[in-house]
């Protein structure tokens, strides 16, 4: 029953992230809540990572396929972007550009001038 | 008889593992990001059900099976930002600034092309949180009355986007940080840019997976507050 166990730890923070969502009428998404917890709880020691470790290893390392069937309502939805779908690629296009390139430079000028540390702690951060 | 199997949850279920693994195969064999495994399944189940005439409400009662669990997926985050956040403590400073920053231009940039070429006011919301992993992109766009599958659709597309002109960009601009690289990646592309941001090394690949949790918490709140405020002033 170990495996339901885990899943039942996830499946409880979950619950609980939708349920505050919900009654407090938050803009956040319970699902971020829920993570917001689980963290906690863990940083908190409520709760250790091998209790969690082995169902929440399974749903990200297979992430991806979950999204699957909402990405196949694109057959439903299409009509809705018909219009305008190569400006939405377009959007994607400029403002990903500009992210990365801001991101970049402005993470790396801030590191470079007030992280001098930045090679020890990339070391330190590799062993643990 | 064939509409009776085809409504069958297994149906559903069978065709979506089945096509998802097909398109693992391919991504293998030619691992271009052009052939992401998800965008690639898509294509492929939309195909198939097109050619067995079968309605997207048949497929959906074994898909919905995969969609139930987004949610718990999306908790189990939490797992991996516990375990990287020593890193975050000890870079906090650029990163922080980076990420909340970079979202903010990254969000509002997004806005403002949407309203000059006068989106509809559900499809700019479906699109504002597209840099941020697919499982919270979709809750933020629910919570702001965007249509859940055009985030989606928007969403891989940045990743993919973002992983193609990502490592040029980088370049051009000279920069060099593996922190740098890592959370630019990992915040503008979400976990397609951290696969990119993996093949620099183990720095910028777990720089970048920080930087998605991070960026889907500061999105959580930047997101709603930009929409609003670009209603009121354009809308």
């Amino acid at each position: 029953m170990e495996l339901y166990k885990q899943l039942l730890y996830i499946l409880g923070f979950s619950f609980a992230g939708e349920v505050i969502s919900n009654v407090f009428q938050l803009p956040m998404p319970g699902s971020v809540i829920g993570m917001l917890l689980l963290f906690c709880a863990l940083q908190f020691k409520f709760i250790k990572v091998h209790q969690v470790e082995k169902v929440g290893a399974f749903l990200l390392e297979n992430l991806s396929i979950l999204f699957l069937p909402a990405g196949v309502g694109i057959m439903v939805y299409f009509p809705i972007i018909r219009k305008n779908w190569w400006l939405l690629l377009l959007i994607t296009f400029i403002t990903t550009g500009v992210s990365i390139g801001f991101i970049g430079k402005l993470v790396q000028w801030v590191k470079r001038k007030y992280e001098e540390d930045a090679i020890d702690i990339k070391q330190k951060g590799e062993q643990k | 008889m064939f509409q009776e199997l085809t409504s069958n949850p297994m149906f559903g279920l069978i065709v979506s593992i089945g096509m998802y693994l097909l398109a693992l195969e391919i991504f293998k064999r030619w691992p271009l990001p052009i052939f992401n495994p998800l965008l690639l399944a898509t294509v492929l189940v939309i195909f198939l059900l097109k050619m067995g005439k079968i309605p997207y409400k048949d497929y959906y009662e074994g898909g919905s099976m995969l969609n139930v669990l987004i949610t718990p997926a999306t908790v189990a985050l939490g797992i991996p930002l516990y375990n990287t956040f020593h890193l975050l403590k000890h870079h906090a400073r650029s990163i922080v600034v980076g990420i909340v920053f970079g979202s903010f231009v990254n969000i509002f940039l997004t806005g403002i092309l949407g309203l000059i070429f006068k989106l509809d006011h559900d499809i700019l919301a479906s699109i504002l949180p597209k840099s941020v992993t697919t499982a919270i992109a979709i809750g933020i766009s629910e919570k702001m009355c965007g249509v859940a599958t055009v985030t989606l659709v928007i969403v891989i597309a940045t990743g993919i986007i973002g992983s193609i002109i990502g490592p040029p960009i980088l370049k051009l601009l000279k920069v060099e940080e593996p922190v740098a690289r890592g959370v630019a990646l990992g915040s503008s592309a979400h976990a397609i840019g951290t696969a990119k941001a993996m093949e620099y090394g183990r720095v910028e690949g777990a720089m970048s997976g920080l930087a998605i949790g991070v960026t889907g918490v500061v999105t959580v709140f930047l997101a709603p507050i930009l929409l609003n405020l670009l209603g009121h002033w354009f809308m």
